[in-house]
C-alpha cells in the first residue's frame, strides 16, 4: 500500500502547491450553483425539487475537469513513462490516482453541499444518507474517471473526448445519487438506502475493473 | 562472463517504420556501451526497448536476465534510464520528487540523500523543480535514476545541457555504478566525453548494430 499512498500524497501535494482545482474549479462549481438558482429561482419548490439532480449534475462537470487536471500533471511531465517504468503494479497506480480524485471532489462537494443549503434553502432530513451516499458517489466517479481519464490519453485525441467518453458510464451513478439524495433532502419519496447500496455496487465494480485494465491502458498512455 | 542484455533479431515498429531492424546484440554484466550513429539510427528505440518502454515486434530481447516482452514489470524495476525529457514533476521540490520515486521503488530515503549529495543538489533540495534551470533539472533528473539503484543504466545524451561540472558528475556516476556492479549503456554523440569511460562502442545505423568494438577491457572507471 505504500505506492498506493505515495501515488495519492504526491497528487494531493501537487494541488496544494499549485491550487489549481481550489481557484478554478471550486470556484466554477460555485458558479453553476447560483446560475441554476436564478435560473429556476421565480419557483422556490421546483428549485428544492430539483436540487438533488442539479447538485450531482454539477458534480459530474466538477469532476470532469479534476480528472483531467489529475492526468494533465502526468502528461505535462511525460511522467506516465515514468510511472511504468517504476515497474509500480498499475492498479497500485490507479488507486492512488483515483484516491486523490475523490477526496479533492469530496472537499468541492462539502462546499457544494453548504452551498445548497444556503442558495436553496435546502435540509438534510438524512445526513448519514447524503454523507454515505456522497462518498459512494465519489468512488464511483473518481474510479471510472481516472480508467477514462488515462484512456483518453491513450487515444491520442484532444482531452474534449474525455466527457464523451465518461459521461455515459456514469449516467447510472447520476440516477442513483439524485434518488439517494432525494430521500437524503426530503425532496420525493424513495427509498434513499437502496439507491445508496446501488451506488456502492457502481464503485465496487468502476474500482475493480478499473484495476484490472489500468495497468493496460497506461502502456498506451 | 554473465551476460546483460542480450538481443536477437529485434524488430521494433514506429508507425510501420522498422526503427529497430532485426538488431543483434549481446553485452556483458559490468561494461559500459557506447552507443553511437546519426539522428534517427534507432539508438533511443534501443534504449527504450532495453528499458522495456518500446514493443518488440518480432524477435527477443533478455534484460538481466528477465524477457523485455512478458516480464516487462521485472525489467522495469531493474534499470533506470535517463531520457531527454526530466520526468519530474515540477510543482514538486527535487527532495519530494526523489522521496516519491523512491517510494515507488520500495528505496528507502537514504538513497535520495545519496543521490543529492551524489548530483551536488543537497543545498537546492528543497527547491521547486519549476525554479530550476535546464542543466540542473539534468542533475535532478539524473539522481532520479540514481535513487533507484538499477542493475542497468540507459543513459540517453547524458551531458545534453550540462556545464563542466555536471559533465564529471555524469562520468562519476557512470563509474559508481560500475563499481557497484552495474551494466550501463550511453547513447551519445558526445564521443570523446564517453568513449574513455567505454568498454565497447556500437555503432548504430538504420536500425541494426553495424559494428560492435570491445575498446577497453577495463572497469569503464572514469580518469578524474
Amino acid at each position: 500500500m505504500r505506492e498506493v499512498w505515495a501515488v495519492a500524497g504526491k497528487d494531493l501535494r501537487i494541488e496544494m502547491r499549485s491550487k489549481v482545482v481550489a481557484s478554478q474549479v471550486l470556484p466554477f462549481a460555485v458558479i453553476v450553483l447560483v446560475l441554476f438558482g436564478l435560473a429556476l429561482d421565480a419557483d422556490r419548490g421546483t428549485l428544492r425539487s430539483f436540487t438533488p439532480g442539479l447538485f450531482w449534475v454539477t458534480v459530474l462537470f466538477v469532476a470532469i475537469l479534476t480528472i483531467q487536471r489529475s492526468v494533465s500533471i502526468e502528461t505535462a511531465s511525460s511522467a506516465f513513462e515514468a510511472l511504468r517504468l517504476s515497474g509500480t503494479a498499475g492498479w497500485k497506480i490507479f488507486a492512488g490516482k483515483a484516491l486523490a480524485v475523490a477526496a479533492q471532489l469530496l472537499a468541492i462537494e462539502a462546499v457544494m453541499l453548504l452551498g445548497v443549503v444556503v442558495l436553496y434553502r435546502s435540509s438534510f432530513e438524512d445526513p448519514v444518507l447524503v454523507v454515505t451516499a456522497a462518498l459512494a458517489a465519489t468512488m464511483a466517479i473518481a474510479t471510472a474517471g481516472s480508467l477514462y481519464g488515462v484512456l483518453a490519453v491513450g487515444m491520442g485525441v484532444r482531452d474534449t473526448i474525455l466527457p464523451m467518453l465518461l459521461l455515459p458510464i456514469l449516467a447510472p451513478v447520476l440516477v442513483a445519487a439524485t434518488r439517494a439524495f432525494d430521500d437524503g433532502l426530503s425532496t420525493a419519496a424513495v427509498n434513499g438506502w437502496a439507491w445508496c447500496s446501488l451506488l456502492a455496487c457502481f464503485a465496487l465494480l468502476y474500482a475493480i475493473v478499473g484495476g484490472v485494465a489500468y495497468a493496460v491502458v497506461l502502456e498506451d498512455a | 562472463m554473465d551476460i546483460a542484455v542480450e538481443v536477437d533479431r529485434a524488430v521494433v515498429l514506429l508507425d510501420r517504420f522498422p526503427a529497430l531492424a532485426e538488431l543483434d546484440l549481446t553485452l556483458p554484466t559490468g561494461s559500459v556501451s557506447l552507443v553511437q550513429g546519426p539522428n534517427g539510427a534507432g539508438k533511443t528505440t534501443l534504449l527504450r526497448l532495453l528499458a522495456g518502454l518500446a514493443t518488440l515486434d518480432s524477435g527477443s530481447a533478455r534484460v538481466l536476465g528477465f524477457d523485455v516482452a512478458t516480464q516487462r514489470r521485472q525489467v522495469r524495476a531493474s534499470v533506470g534510464m535517463l531520457s531527454p525529457d526530466a520526468m519530474l514533476y515540477e510543482d514538486l521540490s527535487i527532495l519530494e520528487n526523489l522521496t516519491f520515486w523512491a517510494a515507488l521503488g520500495r528505496h528507502e530515503t537514504d538513497s535520495v540523500d545519496a543521490a543529492l549529495e551524489r548530483v551536488g543538489m543537497t543545498s537546492v533540495a528543497d527547491q521547486s523543480v519549476r525554479s530550476l534551470s535546464t542543466g540542473q533539472r539534468r542533475r535532478a533528473a539524473l539522481a532520479a535514476v540514481a535513487v533507484r539503484r538499477p542493475r542497468l543504466w540507459l543513459l540517453d545524451e547524458p551531458h545534453a545541457g550540462l556545464d563542466q561540472a555536471g559533465r564529471t558528475i555524469v562520468d562519476d556516476l557512470v563509474s559508481d555504478a560500475i563499481r557497484a556492479g552495474a551494466t550501463v549503456i550511453v547513447a551519445s554523440h558526445e564521443l570523446d566525453r564517453v568513449r574513455p569511460l567505454a568498454t565497447h562502442v556500437l555503432t548504430v545505423a538504420g536500425g541494426v548494430v553495424h559494428r560492435a568494438e570491445v575498446v577497453n577491457s577495463g572497469s569503464g572507471v572514469a580518469n578524474a
